[in-house]
């Protein structure tokens, strides 16, 4: 009864994207700082050119202060994706320093953002010693190690705690199992330490199994994280879905990006109640900002999984065949893959693909 | 020529034992505060009877029992003399498993004990918070874990000539077992991080560096999410490396540091965590060797030595098939005799090793091969010289 009931709830929620699917949306376009102006432009030419229905709505997010004195993402841009549901964003820089909130955090909490996607794919012509990755890692983005609550109870005795909850758990995991269900994934893996933790990560661990029960048709393992560790090294092909706590997501998705090529090369995508937000993880290299040798790859992977998100699945699959092939030509790679093109050539190499 | 040196060791062993006892009149006729030395030469004495050293042995779960007798088996064939004191431990058979206060007393006594994994269930029955493992750490403050992770001769892997060294603060930060439920579905878990036991584990780190003549030490942390906890981490090894400047020290964060793990491992050199990131290091940094089957780590109190697998996973899918690959083991009982100043039987048994590694006929199943345990642990025998 409870699983019949649940499945009557899932595709309703998906039908609220569905009905995105028809006519142009309107997507906020975060362009970031350093090298970001940059690849989301070679990332609009891109959409242009391959006539994806999306208008793009560009906001400034560079911190103001706002009127209780902190410092925060302007209103204009929160009303924007509170009104698109839906966001693109390039990397942010965080000033190092106190009285200002990571940005990254902010719109995080914002738009409640409580799962973050990281699909690691191997591509062709990007040679790392591993192939044949193809694992998604999916991290509970609210609470965990990242509670932000710490102490010091005495002099040189600090308490930081991880908080699990029930409901941001189940929620984390369901998302899981539905993102397999939708991608035609076989396995959701639950990553955990409850042999260490076993109240918090039991808790975490007991909700993936819940959840589990109500998607039959797939497969649930649990491991632990060092057995994770020391088994994605040895054979990546054992994962496919993984999904965690905070921290361990934390850790687990620079690694496999590591295993496929580095941050410069894996789409992120944060999966809010209020709205989804997309983005490249990788850094604002200030160092090659303005001199067209960034490398739009992540940002325009990013952008795919958000078309797909909204349904787009054809648009998706031309500009990702587009990029697949001038990868695997490995003609007009970025300077990063280490080839010599610009980045405003790689574009251009993007686009005459597409057809 | 092992008959040579086992005669000069055995000659050297009479030798100290006179100057054991000579140090033990004189020292009768000084005042109380000397007394306990002269007490530990005479403890020293009794353990090094007839030259011989008491070494307390768990086996431990999983193919734990398989491996340590493939160890005894060669200190048997090489005629080690260490005399082994065995302790069935475990949790996950609590009612057959030797009393903790038993298995604590007799490797405080004996200084150092060779340990097979403990299988650690996700609930206790007892409903206690704390495994078996950190009760042992805790009990005997066996704070440091060492794995040294190195890339052995013929043991195909990605990644080449990894050569590092990772310390582990292994008594607090995660594993504290402090957890409690606020209202029902919503739990708490107490991370603790002192300023005195990170000094200690960073001053380990640094001393350890100088003594293996190591250039760098690599503090790992997550200081800009965990600002308290782990920046005090940071500040105690920040502050412990002025100390050291001949040691050069560089900070990473812990995600990008699995990712340079798995990309460029040969930057590392000697790497110092708190809890449980070093956990996750060390069995990254296993996987990329070789697996769990070839790491092999110690644990370090200011007093003993407990030699255990440097990557610690009980292999449960193996247990009584004869396949695990006592690789790891083996060094660990390595290390462990080089430990106790035996160094001739330790390089004895780390030539065999790397004999049949380089040989490459003989090999357990999770390097490519199909040799048994028994196999490998015969050719490691008939290889020691």
């Amino acid at each position: 009864m409870a699983a019949r009931l649940f499945t009557k709830i899932a595709p309703s929620a998906k039908n609220g994207a569905a009905q995105y699917s028809s006519g142009v949306r309107k997507v906020t376009l975060i362009p970031g700082h350093g090298i970001g102006p940059e690849i989301t432009v070679a990332v609009q030419k891109i959409f242009e050119a391959a006539k994806v229905p999306i208008e793009w709505d560009e906001v400034d997010v560079t911190a103001v202060r706002g009127p209780d004195g902190k410092f925060g993402i302007p209103q204009k841009a929160i009303d924007s994706v509170n009104a698109n549901k839906i966001g693109l964003k390039g990397p942010l820089m965080t000033p190092v320093g106190k009285g200002y909130r990571s940005l990254n955090l902010a719109l995080r909490k914002e738009f409640d953002l409580y799962a973050n996607v990281r699909p690691c794919k191997s591509l062709d012509g990007i040679k790392t010693l591993y192939d044949n990755v193809d694992v998604v890692t999916i991290r509970e983005n609210t609470e965990g190690e990242y509670s932000g609550i710490e102490h010091e109870i005495v002099d040189g005795v600090v308490q930081s705690i991880k908080l699990i909850t029930e409901e941001a758990s189940k929620r984390v995991a369901e998302f899981a199992f539905q993102f397999a269900r939708d991608n035609k994934r076989k396995k959701v893996t639950a990553v955990h330490k409850a042999n260490i933790m076993r109240m918090s990560d039991g808790l975490f661990l007991r909700c993936c199994r819940e959840l589990a029960t109500k998607y039959p048709d797939i497969k649930f393992e649990e491991r632990y994280l060092d057995t994770v560790c020391l088994n994605m090294v040895q054979d990546p092909s054992k994962f496919d879905v993984l999904v965690m706590p905070n921290l361990y997501g934390d850790i687990m998705s620079d690694m496999c990006s590591g295993l496929v090529g580095g941050l410069g090369l894996t789409p992120s995508g944060n999966i809010g109640k209020n709205g989804a937000l997309f983005e490249s993880v990788h850094g604002t290299a200030p160092d090659i900002a303005g001199k067209d040798m960034a490398n739009p790859t992540a940002l325009l992977l990013s952008a795919i999984m958000m078309l797909r998100h909204l349904q787009l699945h054809e648009h998706a699959d031309r500009v990702q065949n587009a990029c697949y092939t001038v990868l695997r030509e490995g003609k007009s790679l970025t300077g990063d893959l280490g080839g010599t093109g610009k980045c405003s050539e790689y574009t251009n190499a993007i686009i005459s693909k597409l057809n | 020529m092992s008959l040579i040196s086992r005669n000069i060791f055995r000659a050297l062993i009479q030798g100290s034992q006179h100057v054991g006892k000579g140090v033990h009149t004189s020292a009768v006729n000084l005042q109380e505060n000397v007394c306990h030395a002269s007490q530990s030469i005479s403890s020293l004495q009794s353990s090094a009877k007839e030259g011989r050293i008491k070494c307390t042995l768990i086996p431990g779960d999983g193919v734990g029992p398989e491996l340590v007798y493939s160890v005894q088996e060669v200190f048997k064939a090489a005629n080690i003399p260490v005399d082994f004191e065995s302790f069935f431990f475990s949790e996950v058979n609590p009612t057959l498993s030797a009393p903790l206060e038993d298995v604590v007393s007799s490797i405080a006594r004996n200084k150092i004990c060779i340990k097979g994994i403990l299988a650690t269930p996700d609930f206790s029955h007892t409903g206690e918070l704390q495994t078996l493992n950190m009760k042992l750490r805790n009990a005997l403050d066996l704070y440091a874990n060492v794995v040294h992770v190195k890339s052995l001769p013929n043991v195909k892997c990605r990644h080449h000539d990894v050569d590092c060294i990772i310390i582990r603060e292994q008594t607090e930060g995660e594993y504290s077992a402090l957890e409690h439920e606020s209202v029902p579905g919503v739990v708490e878990c107490l991370k603790i991080i002192t300023a005195a036991k990170s000094e200690r584990i960073a001053k380990f780190a640094f001393d350890y560096a100088v003594k293996m003549g190591r250039k760098k030490v690599t503090a790992v942390h997550k200081a800009n999410i965990m600002k308290l906890g782990d920046g005090l981490f940071l500040r105690s090894c920040e502050e412990m490396a002025k100390l050291y400047p001949r040691i050069q020290f560089e900070k990473m964060i812990v995600d990008n540091c699995t990712m340079q793990m798995v990309s460029n491992p040969n930057q590392f050199d000697v790497m110092v965590t708190p809890n449980l990131y070093g956990n996750i290091v060390d069995n990254l940094a296993s996987g990329l060797v070789g697996g769990a089957g070839v790491v092999a780590g110690a644990s370090y109190s200011a007093e003993c030595a407990v030699f255990e697998q440097g990557a610690r996973h009980i292999f449960s899918g193996a247990v009584g098939k004869n396949i695990a690959n006592p690789t790891a083991m083996l060094l660990c009982s390595a290390n462990l005799l080089s430990h106790v100043n035996l160094h001739a039987y330790s390089k004895m048994i780390k030539n065999a090793i790397n004999k049949v590694l380089s040989d490459g006929k003989v090999r357990t199943k999770d390097l490519g091969g199909q040799s048994t345990t028994k196999d490998f642990t015969y050719a490691i025998i008939s290889c020691l010289s």
